[in-house]
């Protein structure tokens, strides 16, 4: 069971009636996990006839995977959605969110050998409770940490190598964390492991000016941004096809808005497979 | 550092402005404006949260108000897990106790009413009784007890919260109101998926509440005549029937 190798848009509730009514073609919908923890009512129904046109990427932002521990009770949640809705693919952040009260946002840890046996013993943790291989998010990221001592990119490839999760691939994160520490986002990309990339992301950042250049927000807020087109072809003519999700989460437009950019995606994919094919 | 302990001070110091250790960036002397991003995304998305879940009590108390007590509600209880509609079950014992709005008490309870809808928005299914098990019932009312929706929520004010909540809804208009008279709201998703809120008398509040509680039928009738004397509790039962939030019929002994 594995995402299609297509574009896949973000759900909001909103844009529910749209989808019924057009039924576009996407080839998944990603559902943020939390919103559908409740025991019952109408956003269970949503999912459920969502699920029945469209395969399902359930992406988890609470689950506090670089905190220092896994609520079991979450994951007990997490585990009914699963068991539910059979998602084609579970996805969660290199991100912590929870220390005793839920911070409701994605925040950042050192990559040292502490954490990095921390965050496996996580995954294998979820990944034993779920009974499937999950796929791990690259994290849009504003300061860095002096305790740091291995590169990002080296923890997310032993997490992976360790715990044999897959990993999403978010192209926006990149170009954010890379722009914010003056780092190069094409020597990031050459050096991640594409071969274990399950799904790409690709969403809209803002963008602020400090004295030593930009400082670029994770904000989901805007259409993606052209630099990050630019490397999104980049990575698909490196990798071939991969499952693609616009993600657009505040000041959300209607839903035309979101297919224009998928299909922006889908030519990106197209283009790939004709090429592939001669 | 242990990870336990970075994870502490960067916790605190979202909510001091405190640089936790070891927190830097290229330009170094950037290091606290970096970090106030996560500063204030967690500030306001953890406000604009409870606002979400609390949008009447925020018109009443402004938004300007609102923003400046949610950081202070956050403080004494933030949300205990990422389910954030499940967040806010002590807002309103919070307002009771918050001296400055000791000249409002009945927002406490628009606060009640907002939390119950959100419970009632989320609660189990189930599916709604045929429309004969009302007679089935009514014709052995001694021993019926009948089980209401998972969703429904009673809420008794001894103010007019019903109608405080009701005036501020989305295109509604606030109007001068005699707060000093309570009002029971009844909260249920319906057959649609809406959680309407409606005002309950005496009679028909003590009726739903013996019957959520468990009593048979004729006993619940009792305790509403108790209430309101000459209550009939015939258009309130037809009316949850309704709604769908007649959910089980079951016969025992009278309790």
């Amino acid at each position: 069971m594995t995402l299609p190798a297509t574009p896949g848009i973000g759900f909001k509730p909103e844009h529910f009636a749209a989808i019924r009514e057009t039924r576009p073609d996407l080839g998944f919908f990603e559902v943020h996990a939390e919103n559908y923890m409740g025991e019952g009512g109408p956003a269970h129904r949503t999912l459920e006839a969502l699920r029945a046109d469209y395969a399902i990427s359930l992406h988890g932002v609470g689950l506090s995977i670089g905190g220092s521990r896994i609520d079991r009770d979450h994951l007990a949640r997490l585990k009914r959605l699963v068991d539910l809705y059979q998602p084609e693919s579970f996805s969660e952040h290199l991100a912590w969110s929870s220390h005793g009260i839920y911070l409701n946002d994605l925040l950042p840890l050192p990559y040292t050998e502490e954490t990095l046996a921390l965050v496996c013993d996580h995954i294998d943790e979820v990944q034993a409770a779920l009974g499937r291989r999950m796929l791990l998010e690259n994290p849009s990221t504003y300061v860095l940490f002096e305790q740091s001592t291995i590169p990002e990119i080296d923890f997310m490839t032993e997490i992976s190598r360790r715990t044999g999760c897959g990993l999403l691939l978010d192209v926006n994160n990149v170009f954010v964390s890379c722009t914010n520490h003056r780092m190069d986002p094409r020597a990031y990309l050459r050096d991640f492991p594409l071969d274990r990339v399950g799904e790409i992301h690709l969403g809209g950042h803002a963008e602020e000016e400090l004295p030593s250049g930009p400082l670029l927000i994770d904000a989901h807020g805007t259409p993606v941004a052209d630099p990050v087109w630019a490397l999104y072809a980049e990575v698909i003519a490196a990798a071939g096809p991969l499952p693609t999700l616009i993600e657009w989460d505040n000041d959300v437009p209607d839903f035309p808005v979101l297919m224009a950019e998928a299909d922006r995606a889908r030519a990106v994919l197209t283009r790939r497979v004709a090429h592939a094919a001669r | 550092m242990r990870h336990a302990d970075f994870l502490q001070f960067f916790q605190d110091g979202l909510f001091t402005g405190t640089l936790p250790p070891g927190v830097t960036a290229r330009a170094p002397d950037e290091a606290a404006q970096r970090f106030a991003v996560y500063r204030n995304n967690v500030a306001h998305s953890l406000s604009r949260a409870l606002a979400a879940r609390f949008p009447a009590v925020e018109r009443i108390l402004g938004a300007e108000f609102f923003a400046a007590l949610a950081p202070l509600f956050l403080a004494e209880q933030g949300p205990q897990n990422p389910m954030l509609f499940a967040w806010g079950g002590g807002f309103a014992d919070f307002l009771t106790g918050f001296p400055p709005l000791a000249g409002l008490p009945w927002v406490a309870d628009v606060a009640r009413i907002e939390f119950a809808r959100g419970e009632a928005y989320h609660a189990a299914d189930a599916e709604p009784l045929p429309p004969e098990a009302l007679s089935q019932a009514a014709a052995d009312a001694g021993r019926a007890r009948l089980a209401l929706h998972p969703s429904l929520r009673i809420v008794p004010s001894r103010f007019a919260a019903v109608s405080a909540w009701a005036m501020n809804q989305p295109g509604a208009t606030p109007a001068p109101l005699e707060v000093n008279r309570p009002e029971t709201a009844l909260i249920l998703r319906d057959r649609r998926d809406d959680v309407p809120v409606r005002a309950l008398g005496p009679g028909d509040a003590t009726f739903v509440a013996a019957l959520q509680s468990g009593l048979v039928l004729i006993r619940a009738a009792e305790a509403a005549a108790t209430a309101e004397p000459g209550h009939d509790p015939g258009a309130i039962l037809l009316s949850l029937a309704r709604a769908g939030a007649l959910t089980g019929l079951a016969f025992g002994e009278t309790a």
